[in-house]
Parts: structure tokens; sequence; C-alpha cells
């Protein structure tokens, strides 16, 4: 049985080397920013992660949340956990300052959040919704309801849940029919809400639920929904609790995976109505909704990252320490571990490569998300919005499939010992399944990048990456040694101009037969946006080995990397890009009658 | 009551250490380093009597090579007011040890010091001892507990075979055992915090302090591989065997 161990030198490596602390380093108010603040940072992290976090993660799953006369009782230790978590101040990382929040950027944010998932994935989403609401009510809510909650929320004190889905509402948030009736200063809200995450426990003195629903008259659709503050216990004008309200969690959900985090069903309004108040104006919540969603979804791309270096590790040490056979060719002699076989050094390979380029991608896009959010020119916080709203479906999309494959692999390489649970290797792929599913599917992911990102601006943004990517290649043909991994990207770099160029011009006239291959194109974007990330990496391991400077062992490891990536998945973009720009027709030939 | 903690940057306990190729000592070239968890214990014993309001203000000492300096940064987040790096480019032995920190004593004026009571990396165990002796102050090692009484200090000693509790006259020089507390998780506020606090930087001639190394290291080897173990009979094999090939009886 592995444990935790913060992969520190290759996050250090992404952050400081590939993406680039420096410049974040230097927008309007990262002022407290810098490399020995971001190891001190990340260091204690990993201690908390390891030490506190990854040593609940197998027993939460066994144990499961549960339900009992309508409460909620997390696993052993997770209460525990959780005030130490809050106690430590992580729940406040990149909170505002103004509410007692750190304001760390999200290049800081970024690899922390990967610990907390890596270590223990159900537990953090309960820190994560929160992080949601907090965004949420601190772009939309009044200044009385950010004095009056954010400090809490920010603190860990209270949590925070997002309260969409219902039992006919699922993708098509259109359908949600939860009501809200004017009530003097607030509403009254009756509805059902299902898979609510973390929709209940006593781990925080209060939740502040965030729930969608309709007020009387409303348009019909996505233009009649408006977003409502809904405390479990209702908040006095001197900031203590005051009455129960009105919600309360009827059934948990009995799931493939995060067992540990409550997937809560809500009924709102049994009595006289849960009380809730309006956040911003009538029928715009949709909206205020997705101000923090795009947040979020990138964050759960950051999930796939993390389950797949949890997965990496634990079949690493399983084929570290499991005999089995001699080496291939070999009749007699020792019996081996299992990672001097090439087929399972491959894996760990595929394993390693793909983890890799995921968190260069995600980190690269934290930063962009920083750039867009902090520069102080406009022009170049439009330009980074523009790239970091072509991004997020990516991350998303892309690193929680990958996520699935590795994890995949991780059973794999531990054979039959794999698909037993005793061995921990399944854990990680169930707790992965969620992150293609959850805030938006690939599929929602993979329209949302071809639709608004792609095609309505006719690929500009899109055509402005692959501009990037072609700068490097300029840098490449100037070693001889990366010449195979520059070959390798060229290709991949073809393959997506063809297929943005096939689906800008495929869009407006036929946008079912853009979408019958979305997703194709979402991974082809994903694998070829991970091989520029892993040809800079290689860029940069290969001048700081010329110089003689910092870690040999560290950079030559990064450069066969990026070769294996190269070689092994990179060159996958030219099937996806086939499929993308001919695989439409036969998705749609047979008629739903003819299945 | 000001009190005076040392810590000392070594190899994280989780690093499986390496020998130089050369043998002439380990490997710490791009090695994961942290601070040494018995001087975490000291630290969170300073913090502790600070919050009791027994210690009025903590001074962390390191010495080595610049990068202590987030071993110091470590301390305060923990909660020490401020730090001294005693800054050396090589190996420090504990003789010198001792007698940079006497220096240090000498300016501060410290009513307690406390100390891990050993290095994870070399497991000395003496650096306290002989500072005690250089100041000719009372010394307390391996303990477990301490309680400040104005001018003197109860401590708990964990020695072979049990504890042994005594009463030391302050000034005095304590080191810490693994069970005089656990240390706190650093919290991020405090990491905050603590780029902010006063750190100085001095050389060892500064404050006329010769560390020059007394003892050589003739070289560093990795201890032999456990052989396989074997079955006995009963106990009259395993008497002979012990007696016989091990030679220990």
């Amino acid at each position: 049985m592995s444990t935790y161990s913060a992969p520190l030198k290759d996050m250090q490596f992404a952050i400081k080397e590939l993406v680039g602390l420096d410049e974040v380093a230097a927008l309007p108010g990262c002022g407290e920013v810098s490399a020995g603040l971001v190891d001190a940072v990340l260091a204690e992290a990993a201690k908390f992660a390891q030490e506190v976090l990854d040593p609940l993660n197998r027993s939460g799953d066994r144990q499961g949340a549960r339900l009992a006369d309508g409460k909620v009782i997390v696993p052993d230790g997770f209460d525990k956990a959780y005030r130490q978590f809050i106690e430590a101040g992580w729940n406040g990382l990149s909170g505002q300052p103004e509410f007692g929040g750190q304001g760390l950027p999200h290049i800081v944010a970024m690899p922390v959040q990967e610990m907390w998932n890596s270590a223990n994935m159900a537990f953090c989403l309960c820190p994560m919704l929160t992080s949601g609401v907090l965004e949420a009510l601190h772009v939309h809510g009044t200044p009385q309801q950010q004095k009056t909650y954010l400090p809490r929320l920010t603190a860990g004190e209270w949590a925070g849940t997002m309260n969409l889905t219902e039992p006919q509402a699922g993708s098509d948030l259109s359908a949600v029919r939860t009501r809200a009736v004017p009530e003097g200063d607030h509403y009254r809200i009756h509805g059902t809400k299902i898979f609510i995450t973390w929709g209940e426990h006593d781990m925080a003195e209060n939740i502040i639920h965030l729930v969608l629903a309709r007020t009387p008259g409303a348009p019909e659709g996505v233009k009649g929904i408006s977003l409502f503050i809904v405390p479990k216990f209702l908040v006095n004008a001197d900031g203590s609790l005051g009455e129960r309200n009105d919600v309360r969690c009827v059934s948990l959900e009995h799931k493939l995976g995060i067992h540990a985090s409550p997937t809560c069903v809500l009924a709102y309004g049994d009595g006289k109505g849960a009380v809730g108040f309006l956040v911003g104006e009538e029928n715009r919540g949709l909206e205020y909704m997705f101000t923090m969603m795009n947040h979020a979804r990138l964050g759960v791309g950051m999930e796939g990252v993390a389950l797949a270096e949890r997965a990496y590790q634990h079949a690493l040490e399983y084929a570290k320490t499991r005999v089995q056979g001699r080496e291939i060719g070999q009749r007699s002699g020792d019996r081996v571990t299992i990672i001097h076989h090439p087929d399972v050094r491959r894996m760990l390979m595929s394993m390693k490569a793909q983890t890799e380029a995921m968190r260069a991608l995600a980190y690269f896009a934290a930063a962009v998300l920083d750039r867009a959010k902090r520069h102080p020119d406009e022009q170049e916080r439009r330009r980074h919005q523009a790239l970091i709203d072509l991004l997020t479906p990516i991350v998303k999309g892309w690193c929680t499939e990958q996520s699935v494959e590795v994890a995949t692999t991780g059973i794999q390489v531990h054979g039959g010992m794999g698909f037993v649970e005793e061995t921990g290797a399944a854990q990680f792929l169930r707790d992965a399944r969620i992150t293609t599913i959850y805030e938006g599917t690939t599929g929602i992911q993979a329209n949302d990048l071809i639709g608004r990102k792609v095609a309505f601006e006719q690929g500009a943004t899109a055509k402005a990456v692959i501009a990037a990517m072609r700068a490097v290649d300029g840098e490449l043909a100037k070693h001889a040694e990366l010449a195979a991994i520059r070959a390798s990207l060229t290709a991949g770099m073809r393959a997506v101009e063809e297929a943005t160029d096939w689906l800008v011009a495929t869009y407006p006239a036929d946008a079912k037969a853009a979408a019958a291959c979305a997703v194709p194109y979402l991974k082809l974007f994903g694998i070829v946006a991970g091989g520029w990330q892993m040809a800079r990496a290689a860029l940069i391991a290969q001048s700081r080995l010329e110089a003689k400077e910092g870690d040999a062992d560290f950079y030559r490891a990064k450069l066969v990397t990026a070769r294996f990536y190269a070689d092994h998945i990179l060159p996958q973009a030219a099937a996806l890009g086939h499929t993308v720009v001919n695989g439409a027709d036969s998705v749609l030939a047979l008629d739903p009658a003819g299945f | 009551m000001k009190v005076l903690v040392t810590v000392k940057r070594v190899i994280d306990p989780y690093v499986k250490v390496r020998v130089k190729s050369d043998g002439s000592g380990v490997e710490t070239a791009n090695v994961k380093m942290t601070m040494n968890p018995f001087c975490e214990i000291a630290v969170e014993q300073a913090v502790r009597m600070k919050e009791a309001g027994v210690a009025s203000e903590i001074v962390a000492v390191s010495i080595g090579v610049q990068q202590c300096q987030e071993t110091l940064r470590t301390a305060m987040a923990m909660g020490a007011d401020r730090g001294i790096l005693v800054e050396t480019a090589g190996e420090v032995q504990p003789l010198a040890v001792a007698k940079v920190l006497k220096a240090i004593v000498d300016k501060e004026q410290p009513k307690l010091v406390i100390m891990g009571k050993q290095a994870i990396d070399d497991d000395s165990n003496q650096s306290g001892q002989m500072l005690a002796a250089l100041l000719g102050w009372p010394q307390a090692a391996f303990i477990s507990s301490i309680t400040v009484n104005g001018e003197t200090a109860d401590v708990t000693r964990e020695i072979d075979g049990g504890l042994e509790k005594l009463t030391v006259r302050l000034p005095a020089v304590v080191t810490a055992d693994l069970r005089l507390n656990e240390p706190r998780y650093v919290t991020l506020p405090n990491i905050m915090k603590a780029k902010k606090k006063p750190l100085e930087v001095m050389k060892p001639d500064a404050l006329g302090v010769d560390i020059a190394p007394r003892l050589t290291i003739l070289k560093v080897q990795e201890p032999p591989k456990r052989g396989a173990g074997v079955k006995v009979a009963d106990v009259k094999e395993l008497v002979a065997k012990l007696r016989n090939e091990a030679k220990v009886i």
C-alpha cells in the first residue's frame, strides 16, 4: 500500500521554470508572492496532505458517509481533519484579503489543490464547493451579504454548496422547477435538489447553500432562473446562528466513487418554505452561477491531474516491490520486480508522461487565469481571458478523461491484484470516474469548446495558441537532440490546425456535424497542448543540462518523459484529426430507429 | 523570559539517503531538506511557553548554508519572533556548533536554551551538552516535560530504564526528546507573517569563533545488507549459534 508523496520537484519546475512564477509575482496584488513563499507554502501543504488527509483516503472510501435520522455522519477522522484544515488557515488560501483570505494567485493555489485532491479528493470537495460560493458571492453578492457570509466562509467555519441539479434538470438547467416566492425581504424556497456534494454535515457550524430557483411569473427556460442564498441556519443580525432553515437531507446517493463525500438529496420547503435571499437580480441566476463554474471546471481538471498522479505513485510502488518472473530473454537467475518488464515500464511511462503533461497544461492555465484577472493592461487582460476561456474546457475535459485512462493503467500494472479492492488501486479509478461527469460532462465541455470558444470567433484564439506552439518549433529546431519531439509536435500542430479550420468552416452551416466529433476535437487539442508544454519543458531541461545547472537527474528524466510523450501519446493527434474531419457522417448516419 | 531555540536543516526523514560515490559523505544536492524533527519539538515547546505567558520572546538560531534561512522561516511560522543565521559554507561539527551558540547566547542573554536532543542526520547528540559545559550552565538532556517556576525549571528526563525528575537552576540548556510534545501544523497566515519577521545573517568570524573541523571523516558507507535468516530447531541450537557464530553470548 503506497502513501502519497507530493511531487514537489515537478510542481516547482512547472511553477517556476515552465509557467513563469516571476511574471505572475509581478502582477498587481501579488507583491508577497516569491519563490521562497511558494516553497514554504508547498512544503507545509505537502506535509498536511501527506500526514492528515492521505491516511483518511482509504478508510473514508471503505466507510463512506452515512445518513442517520436526517444527519450525515462523515467517516471517522474527517471531522478532526476538517478542523485542522481550517485552523491551519488553508481554506483562505485564495480568498479575498478584505474577508480574511490570503489572496494568493491561482498559480500558488493550483498545486496546493492538486495535493489535497491527490491525498483525499472526497474530503477536499467540501472546501472546493465553499470556494465556489465565496467566488459567486464576492462577485455578485450585496455588501451586506458579503459582510454576513464571506468572513466565515473564508475561514471555513461555514461551508458552501451549489444546488443546480434536479431530477428532471441535469445538463439541461432550463428545466429547473424549484420555486421561490417573495415574502418581505426574502423568498420562500420549495423544491428538491439532487447530487448536492457535501449538502449536509456537521463539520462546519453552518452550510450556505446557493440554490437555483424560479420566481413566480419568471420567463421559461434559462432566462427565468434566479440564484438564492439559503443558509442551513439563519444568521441573526449580530452574526450569531438563529433558526434552523426548512431544508433537509432526505437521502444520500450510493455511488461508484468518492464514497466519503456525502452526495445529498436536499428537500427545500417541506414545511412553510426555506428562507432564501436573492443574489443580484432576478432571472440572472444561471449567468451568476457560470462566473464560478468556469473556475470550478478548472478545479475539476486539476482533480484529474491529482488522481492520475496518485494512481501513478501507487502503481509505481507496486511495480518496484512485486517480484514476478525473470527479465525477458533470461532463462535462469534471480526473479525480478515487475518494473524490469518492458510492458510494465511502458505503462508506468505512459502514466508519468501524461500526468506531467496534464500538470504542465493545468498550471499554465492557472497562470493565464491570474493574468486575465490581475494584469494592469486591459488589452492583456482581455487576451488572457479569451485564452483561459478556450483552455478551461480543454483542461477540464482532457485532464479528467486522461485521469480515467491513467487510473485504469494503474490497475493493469497491478494485474489481478489491481482488480481486488485490497490493493487500493481501484479507488483511484472509481474516484476519477466522476470527474468526466460533474461540472459538465466531457460532451458538454466539447460543445462549449467548438461552439462558444472556437467557431463563434472563427478560431481566433485557437489559432493564436497554434501560433504560440509554432514559436516553440523554432526553438526546438536549434537542438538536434530534440528532433523527434519537434517532428511529433509539428504533426500534432498540423492536425489541430486542419481540424480547427474544418470546424470553423463546418459549424455555421452544420452544427450537428461539428458536434458529432466535438469530443475527439477536445482530446486532440488537449493532447497537442500537452505536447506543446512537454516540448517547452524539454527545451528548458536541455538548456539547464547544457549549462550544468540544477538537478541533472530531474532534467534528464524530463527529457526522456517528453520524448516518450512525443513517441507514444502525441501521434494519437493525427488519428483524432482524421476523425474530426471525416467522422461525423458515420456518427449520424443511423437514425435513432436504426439502433 | 527570553528563550533561544536552535534549528538544524537536515535531509527530510522520508527521503532515502544515498552515500556519495566518493564515500566522503551523503548526497545532499537536490535532496529535499527539512527542519530536524527534534528541533521542531524544541520550537514547539518554546511557542507553547510563549502562549502560556512564560516566555516573552523566542529567538531561533541556525548554523549552516544560506538555505537554512528557509528553516528559520519555518521556525518563525511556528511562532518564533526572529531568526539568526550563522552562515557557513561547509560542515559544522558539534563542538563548533556549541562554540557558535555560546557566542550567540553571550550576546542574546536568554534565560533558557531549548535544543533538539540530536539531529537525525549525524545523530551526534553532543551540541546541547557541550554548549551547557562551555557556558557553565546547568543542563537537562532528553526532556519529556518542563515547567518553569521563576528561577528554576522542573523537568522530566527520559533515561535508560525510566524517567528522572530534576529541578534545574535557570539559565539552563535543555534538549528535547520525542515525547516532549507533538509539533503543530504551521498555519498559512503564519507562513505569510513569517516572511516579515526579522532575520539576521552573520558569519562565524564576526562572532570570533573558529569553526574548523576537529574530526576527520575517513569514509562513509552504506550499512551492510542484512543476510537471510535461518530457522533454528530448538533453544539449544539458538544458544549455540549465538555463542559460536554471532559470538554475542
